[in-house]
């Protein structure tokens, strides 16, 4: 993974300082609050309901093991002893105080990490492949481009004030594991007929209350000008960004209200003029990078493993587990391990300090000391040995960490919601548990299969409920808290927005509705291997709708 | 309100013209976008100094045909939050080559002042904050630059490759 | 200015909360002047003069830094406890419903 320079290290330590003097003026008064707000934003403090939180930058969500053991540290000592993986990869700590916050800064930067840009309305953390570097089907790993687009960004001038937020995914592969349709700009990594690298770059989606998917604005950017059409991008988007009205202001209402070919032939007009410049990537330096991000030094081994095959017929839990956490790596006889985080009656995407610290631990054993978050709050050990795995499993068991439920139905991804959120309408967490509760029978789980639930506790949808197969986003009416339920939005290749399948429902009622739905797909698929989002997709929204007002 | 010009505390010698207002004589003026346009072929015969005054929604582009008749382009900043004023900056320094005085005007508080000046501001209107010192030592609280822009920095792309780099590892 | 058209009835009391600016922990004006992080310690006052006693101490406590954004939030009592009337000040004042701690 990317190491630090004296650049990067100087950047980031002089960021610390900086900050902790604009956190002491504004405790003395020398700030306003207005003044202050969007320099602590730039730095990750929020304030929420009960406290402040800070978000913390996982860059393309990749933790090594010492930054994971810090985090754990920052828990312990600075919060409540737990963090918040979020839908973008990053952490969150729900209890900080003003007062502490340049120490969290001073302390994460000893370990390459800092908040700069975690919120505020310019480039957010890039987001990339939670499997990027391991994945079998990935044609280069987007780590590489992430990073190039992360220095970019960080502490644009040009770019620290735009109309809104802005957020850039990175794709390697074909099948999208980072959503990219549905962020400002997604890039996919493509090689042209002569083998070169480069990007379709699309552009304009996102989530909220306005829905979108973004649109391809070019088929294919060779690497090195990578920087130069972002830049374009932003530019166009800064100067003629809505910025009357806060809720129209993202990059997909400016290209939607102007048309996606006369927005992109504006990018290329801007492009044509900065394209040579001082933005053209050095050779140099994009191979500096890629060097950081040499595969890793994996055993030559077999594709079968008898050791794991054997233990996978006499345990049963451990072959469940087996079956829906772990995937296929690129290196023969290794595999891609996700840490559940959706443990029965957590809250998603929640860990410990104690957690942290053994996950970690068992990064540095089993997976070169790598850990990967993925947008679904899920964490990753990206290169473990199949013989390993039970090993591995056993060690997870005993931090609850080993809930066999990766990409099932409760594995919910949710939003902080109205227990912490200050923009929330209603809670989330409490209905991700219910849930839970109501699916904990795990042969059933498994019989269902593939399923993305994803709750968001209002229209911001930090919860990616427009994405999720089953999505259902709080609302308030009246003083209660309703949840109003979507069918077949889908974050990946075949990105789409869910669409409203009727009236919303009371919080106490959400679980059960979502079981109607479910027995519904089970009734409806044509085979066991149909999912639940296919055969959405085949039937359509009526028979789900019909079996769940049936009764109402 | 002082006037910051390259760091340093600056006589203001310009007089900010309102639309309605009267034309002082003999001195150097800045008015609004508008009034150029309805009156510069009268500005431009009777003062040798003009400056123009872009709010956060005027383009580079809009002047860029006009800037010989500028010494000095004054770019409005609402509040923080408007960031339009970066691009407009930008655009006339790198693409319309303009090197004469590109000043930030409105909110302008010394935490976005680095970002200024990275973006080709060499003077700022500083409201009530006289620590001229504390707004120089602003600009080089955070010394690395990992992109281009419009001022001297080398961006890491370009300083990291260079023989001197291997030095300060 | 309120005016006080409607007979004052029991129920309608006004709390003024804000958020301390040192830790950013939930903080309801006490009737000494202090601010406590307990909602049963709040100041309560009619909702007709509400703003006007209430608006000053905030805007003063805010021009001191002391807390940020204050605001009135409805309450009620019942059982000698108070009670925020909106769904969204009840767990702001006793939340999170969730136990997630470790």
């Amino acid at each position: 993974m990317y190491q630090y320079d004296t650049y990067d290290k100087t950047l980031v330590d002089q960021r610390a300082r900086q900050y902790r003097d604009q956190a002491e003026r504004r405790v003395e008064g020398d700030l306003t609050e207005d003044e202050f707000r969007p320099l602590r934003l730039m730095n990750g403090l929020y304030q929420e309901l009960h406290s402040y939180m800070m978000r913390i930058n996982i860059p393309y969500g990749t933790l090594s093991s010492a930054q994971l053991r810090k985090l754990a540290h920052v828990a312990r000592t600075y919060d409540r002893g737990y963090g918040h993986f979020t839908t973008r990869q990053n952490i969150q700590f729900n209890w900080v105080t003003l007062e502490q916050s340049p120490d969290i800064l001073a302390e994460l930067a000893g370990v390459e990490m800092h908040a700069i840009q975690s919120s505020g309305n310019c480039i957010r953390n890039v987001t990339a492949d939670a499997f990027a570097g391991a994945a079998a089907d990935e044609i280069e790993d987007s780590r590489i481009w992430a990073e190039i687009i992360r220095q970019w960004s960080t502490l644009h001038p040009e770019f620290a004030f735009l109309p809104r937020k802005f957020k850039i995914a990175v794709t390697g592969s074909p099948n999208d594991r980072a959503a990219i349709r549905v962020h400002d700009i997604g890039v996919a990594l493509h090689l042209n007929a002569e083998g070169e690298t480069g990007f379709e770059v699309v552009v304009g989606g996102g989530q909220g209350r306005t829905p979108m998917i973004a649109k391809t604005i070019r088929e294919f950017l060779p690497a090195r000008h990578l920087l130069s059409y972002l830049e374009a991008i932003l530019r166009v988007y800064n100067q003629f960004g809505r910025r009357d009205n806060k809720y129209k202001a993202r990059i997909k209402i400016l290209v939607h209200e102007i048309g996606a070919q006369p927005f992109a032939e504006a990018v290329e007009k801007e492009w044509e003029q900065i394209k040579d410049s001082a933005l053209l990537l050095p050779e140099d330096e994009v191979a500096r990078i890629t060097s950081f991000f040499a595969p890793p030094q994996l055993e030559k081994l077999g594709p079968t493993a008898p050791a794991f095959d054997a233990k996978r017929l006499t345990d049963r839990a451990f072959a469940a587990w087996a079956k829906a956490n772990v995937v296929a790596h690129k290196a023969p006889g290794y595999g891609i391990v996700t840490i559940s985080l959706k443990a029965p009656e957590r809250a998603p995407g929640d860990a410990t300090h104690t957690q942290m610290d053994a996950i970690a631990d068992l990064a540095d054993h089993f997976s070169q000391g790598e850990i990967r978050v993925t947008h679904e709050q899920n964490l990753v050990l990206p290169h473990v040995k199949l013989t390993h795995l039970f090993g591995l499993w056993q060690a997870l068991a005993h931090h609850e960490l080993a809930t066999a439920n990766a990409g099932l139905a409760t594995d919910i991804v949710s939003c902080p919601g109205l227990d912490f959120c200050s923009l929330a309408s209603a809670r989330s967490i409490p209905v991700a548990q219910r849930i839970g509760r109501q699916l904990s029978d795990i042969e059933r789980l498994h019989d269902i299969g593939e399923l993305r639930i994803k709750i968001s506790g209002c229209v911001n949808a930090c919860g990616h409920h427009h994405v999720g197969h089953i999505g259902i986003l709080g609302v308030e009416k009246k003083g209660e808290e309703f949840y109003q339920i979507t069918l077949g939005g889908d974050p990946g290749t075949d990105a789409a927005i869910g669409n409203i399948i009727g009236p919303a429902f009371a919080g106490d009622r959400v679980a059960g509705a979502v079981e109607n739905l479910i027995d519904t797909y089970l009734a409806q698929r044509s085979t066991n291997a149909e999912r639940f989002i296919d055969t959405y997709r085949r039937i359509g929204a009526q028979p789900f709708k019909e079996n769940l007002y049936a009764t109402a | 309100m002082p006037l910051l010009r390259n760091g340093h505390i600056a006589l203001d010698q310009w007089v900010a013209v309102g639309d309605d207002e009267a034309l002082p004589e003999d001195a150097p003026i800045i008015v609004s976008l508008a009034r150029w346009r309805a009156e510069r072929g009268s500005l431009v015969d009777e003062y040798r100094q003009i400056g123009i005054r872009l709010k956060g929604g005027d383009n580079a582009e809009e002047i860029a045909n006009d800037l010989p008749y500028f010494d000095l382009v004054a770019i409005e900043f609402a509040s923080i939050a408007d960031g339009r004023g970066y691009s407009t900056a930008r655009l006339l320094r790198d693409r319309y080559g303009y090197s004469g005085e590109l000043r930030a005007v409105g909110h302008i508080i010394r935490d976005i002042f680095p970002f200024l000046h990275r973006c080709g501001f060499d003077a700022v209107e500083a409201r009530n904050d006289r620590d001229a010192k504390a707004w120089r030592e602003s600009v080089g609280a955070i010394n690395v630059a990992y992109q281009p822009a419009t001022d001297n920095r080398l961006p890491t792309t370009v300083l990291r490759h260079l023989p001197l780099a291997a030095a300060a590892e | 200015m309120a005016t006080a058209k409607q007979p004052m009835t029991t129920d309608t009391l006004q709390a003024l909360t804000a958020n301390r600016l040192i830790d950013g922990l939930v903080v309801y004006l006490t009737e000494t002047g202090e601010w406590s992080t307990r909602v049963d310690d709040a100041a309560l006052v009619p909702a007709e003069t509400g703003e006007i006693v209430l608006a000053a101490t905030g805007e003063q406590a805010v021009s001191t830094n002391h807390v940020v954004a204050p605001y009135l939030i409805d309450v009620e009592t019942g059982g000698g406890e108070v009670n925020p009337t909106r769904f969204r000040e009840r767990i702001r004042a006793f939340g999170p419903t969730v136990n997630t701690s470790v």
